[in-house]
């Protein structure tokens, strides 16, 4: 998902037996349903897991933003530019929130910032894809907003209390991302001009195998995601929400008068699920590895923003210091 | 692990418009409180959520440890006189 490059450490899940007494003691608890809190003993795959995870989910809401503030000079109202501009700003307040969950777990936010520029830390291959027309944010909200919900709420649950109550939050902000998305696509695929539909087609042509991708390959046999389900820091199979993420979304395209651009897809009596064609997960590893078409562009803007704001972070910083000093003297005098 | 040149970690505290107290709602970084409130009005109360701020330095918050559960709050578990269904009246008292 936003998390969806975690690498397998390979080994196996222990069953409570093989456990040390400790490790045993904090299965034990998130068996319970009882939240995992900062200063609560934790083993130290766990809380690596979690910085990677979480990391990752940060590193995606910031980045993020770059396809979308693409477009918000150039929205066709001054009622879509406020609802992206909102919409915009939520998420680097998502972004936020997550960095604050990641750094209860020890590491400081500029290591993050550093590991996401120097491309030791990733972010979702989604973002990777550019955002060529005004039906694009339409797509984005209606299917990458949405694919994200369908990550996030069941998060919600989560054994970290952190990362969870940052879940519960974001859950809240996030569906108005998706209906305005939808909105944007009833606007050109259903009331729209042949030429706005036909936008909206393409749109949806380019984002339907890429939004996929979002849930991450297969992970039916992966030892890494039993772990991360035993720990509960991961809910639900990937495999499981792409799914739900194929049987919610196609009658919104049918409503719409859209077609999903898979001939295979199909209503199967049986499973009660739709048949649907598995992206290109070769494109999507080459994606990940950086060979994507936007990766170099949304890396080079992070680095840029983070360094060309580096004077105002420390005049800032500076200028703090200087009045607390102020302040400290005038106290002192008085005192004296 | 924190550098020098990154600002300090605010926690924040917001109270709602409903005569609640004020609750810890998150965390963020700013150089100082004055900085530190602006930045919490823009990151936890984009829509109504607060009529009150308060931020304090993350370094100067005293937390009681897990490993105290146990001696604080157990002593507490078997007072069960401290609350009211301890007591049974007769149906002649009426609410009490
Ligand atoms: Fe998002
Ligand atoms: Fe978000
Ligand atoms: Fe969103």
């Amino acid at each position: 998902m936003y998390a969806q490059s975690i690498k397998s450490t390979g080994k196996s899940v222990q069953s409570l037996e093989e456990m040390s007494p400790e490790d045993r003691a904090f299965q034990e608890r998130i068996n319970r349903g009882e939240k995992i809190e900062p200063k609560d003993y934790m083993p130290e795959g766990y809380r690596k897991n979690l910085v990677r995870q979480i990391g990752q989910h940060a590193h995606s809401e910031i980045v993020g933003q770059l396809p979308e503030g693409n477009w918000i000079t150039r929205a066709p109202t001054l009622e879509r530019k406020a609802n992206l501009l909102a919409k915009v700003q939520d998420e680097a307040g998502h972004g936020l929130y997550l960095y604050c969950a990641a750094e209860t777990l020890g590491i400081s936010r500029d290591e993050m910032f550093e590991m996401l520029h120097n491309g030791q830390m990733k972010y979702s291959s989604i973002f990777n894809y550019p955002t060529l027309t005004w039906a694009d944010m339409g797509a984005v909200g209606w299917l990458v907003d949405g694919a994200a919900i369908m990550n996030q709420v069941p998060l919600q649950g989560t054994s970290y209390g952190p990362y969870a109550r940052s879940m519960v939050r974001i859950c809240k902000e996030e569906s108005f991302h998706q209906r305005q998305g939808f909105h944007i696509m009833i606007a050109m695929a259903k009331n729209g001009t042949t030429d706005q539909h036909r936008m909206a087609q393409d749109a949806l042509n380019r984002f339907w195998y890429p939004s996929l991708m979002m849930f991450g390959p297969s992970d039916k046999d992966s030892v890494h995601s039993a772990q991360s389900m035993a720990w509960k820091i991961k809910m639900n199979s990937n495999d499981e929400l792409r799914q739900k993420f194929v049987d919610e979304t196609v009658p919104q395209a049918e409503y719409l008068g859209l077609n999903i651009p898979d001939e295979h897809l199909k209503w199967n009596e049986e499973t009660q699920h739709y048949d649907f064609s598995q992206p290109d997960w070769n494109e999507f590893n080459d994606v990940l590895a950086g060979n994507g078409p936007c990766n170099t562009e949304r890396l080079t803007a992070r680095q840029k923003a983070w360094n060309d704001g580096a004077w105002v972070r420390e005049a800032m910083m500076a200028h703090a210091n200087k009045k607390a000093a102020k302040k400290k003297a005038t106290t002192q005098v008085a005192a004296g | 692990m924190t550098t020098t040149k990154e600002w300090p970690l605010w926690e924040v505290f917001i109270r709602g418009q409903h005569g609640m107290s004020h609750r810890h709602v998150g965390s963020l970084h700013a150089p100082d409180a004055e900085r530190a409130i602006k930045n919490a009005r823009d990151v936890y109360t984009r829509r109504n959520e607060g009529t009150s701020i308060w931020v304090v330095e993350a370094a100067a918050i005293s937390a009681s440890s897990p490993s105290d559960k146990g001696p604080l709050y157990e002593p507490a578990s078997d007072k069960v006189y401290r609350h009211p269904t301890f007591y049974d009246l007769p149906d002649e008292a009426g609410n009490m």
